[in-house]
């Protein structure tokens, strides 16, 4: 019987290691996997890449990530915000590394890295300050930036329900990078509200088939139950 | 001078957004547009972390912090609205599937350049977020701002002196003392707020304009 649920929040995150690339799903608090980045937190490695969206916000999640020194560097889109305060200091200190991406081509590039995809051309930062130094090529009359996958060691992300061969949906918009995520680490790891029986999830509707998933981890969460 | 406050210029905006458009509207004062699309009009919202279809804020106590837009406040959906992950909503600005976005701007240049994500300052942390792909990849994009600075330095200029997030993207710049159209042209005055003539913008400006 084939049966990815790990026993904890701990238990899923148990092999990651000191200088691991670790993609964490969510934008801003929205899909933010909580319960497995603090089972890293106390896992206690660090030297940490860490592709997000953000750089945290206000504690937890990422931000508590970043307070607790675990974070080298972190590739994102948008990390300064007002309740940024950890990794601002952080950053202001010199102890973490921003490489900053669209957040288009943080997607393109997560994607392609999960598709197999070897590199693409993107029309996104043609011309600005975040295409410096990088290869132009003009393609019916447009310019294009290359740009490389993302690829990580790990995916920590966050759905509404699983079934234990990894099928997943979401919620709403917490939703945002958990799909593509799955696919570009080697080993996705997804917290879910709630575990069904095989099959209760419908077929038709199921976001990130169990092929991108190799745990999942359930983990009651306060909002869904309030929903 | 007679100039458009926030809400009238938001008011403006909305008049030039057809029934039927696809939208993305940007974070700071463009949002104030929503509240100036008539009901009757039926206009797709996109917001650019996975929802078409977006409603106006929830009721006190009914915010859902996993119905969010992309500043990050609670919002709704409305019926026949949806959600999706963020390489669809990345792939429908730059696949030219959205009609128009309306976006804040420190400077936008005569011929439609856009500065809006970083002021170069040394110590700045930037952050670019999805600017840059709205920027270029939207059908349209409108730009929303007061036509000066505090200091009176206007911000539609020959060239943009911030960092750039897209370059000839803009074709249409809505500010507090008129309406322009910048492209391969140059910039042309759409209208004026009443009270203002055309040399008045030109001496504030000090760019060529035509009218």
């Amino acid at each position: 019987m084939i049966d990815k649920q790990a026993a904890s929040a701990e238990a899923a995150v148990a092999d990651i290691f000191d200088g691991a690339a670790v993609m964490i799903g969510g934008f801003g608090t929205a899909g933010m996997p909580d319960q497995l980045i603090d089972a890293l937190i106390a896992r206690g490695v660090g030297d940490l890449t860490i592709i997000n969206n953000n750089a945290g916000n206000g504690e937890t999640g990422l931000a508590a990530l970043i307070r607790e020194g675990r974070v080298r560097k972190v590739i994102c889109s948008f990390p300064r915000q007002a309740d940024s305060q950890h990794f601002d200091a952080a950053y202001r200190a010199g102890t973490i590394e921003l490489e900053l991406v669209p957040q288009g081509n943080l997607a393109a590039r997560i994607q392609a890295a999960g598709a197999g995809i070897g590199a693409i051309f993107t029309p996104t930062g043609y011309g600005t300050l975040l295409a410096e130094g990088k290869e132009i090529r003009e393609i019916d009359g447009r310019h294009y930036v290359l740009e490389y996958p993302i690829h990580a060691d790990f995916a920590l992300i966050k759905a509404h329900r699983g079934d234990r061969w990894g099928n997943l949906v979401y919620r709403k918009t917490a939703r945002n990078f958990g799909p593509i995520m799955a696919m570009a680490a080697r080993t996705a790891i997804a917290q879910v509200a709630e575990i069904v029986p095989l099959g209760a999830l419908d077929p038709e509707a199921v976001v990130t088939p169990g092929i991108f998933i190799q745990r999942v981890v359930e983990i009651a969460s306060a909002a869904v139950v309030a929903a | 001078m007679n100039r458009l406050n926030r809400d009238q210029m938001a008011a403006r905006v909305a008049r030039d957004i057809p029934e039927g458009s696809y939208v993305n509207l940007g974070i700071g004062l463009p949002t104030k547009v929503t509240n100036y699309l008539p009901r009757e009009r039926e206009i797709f919202l996109q917001s650019e972390n996975g929802l078409l279809g977006m409603g106006p804020a929830p009721a006190p106590g009914e915010e859902d912090w996993e119905l969010i837009n992309a500043g990050k406040q609670p919002v709704t959906l409305l019926a026949g609205g949806c959600y999706f992950h963020h390489a669809d909503s990345f792939a429908m600005m730059r696949g030219g599937h959205i009609d128009i976005c309306v976006l804040g701007a420190f400077q936008v240049s005569v011929n439609g350049d856009l500065a809006n994500w970083h002021t170069g300052e040394p110590g700045a942390i930037p952050a670019v977020g999805g600017a840059m792909d709205l920027a270029i990849g939207a059908r349209q994009t409108f730009v929303m701002m007061d036509l000066l600075t505090k200091q009176g330095e206007s911000k539609l200029v020959g060239a943009c002196t911030y960092p750039l997030t897209g370059l000839a993207c803009v074709s249409r710049v809505y500010t507090d003392l008129g309406v322009f159209d910048v492209g391969p042209q140059g910039a042309f005055v759409v209208e004026t707020v009443d009270g203002v003539s055309i040399d008045d913008l030109r001496k504030l400006t000090g760019v060529s304009l035509a009218a």
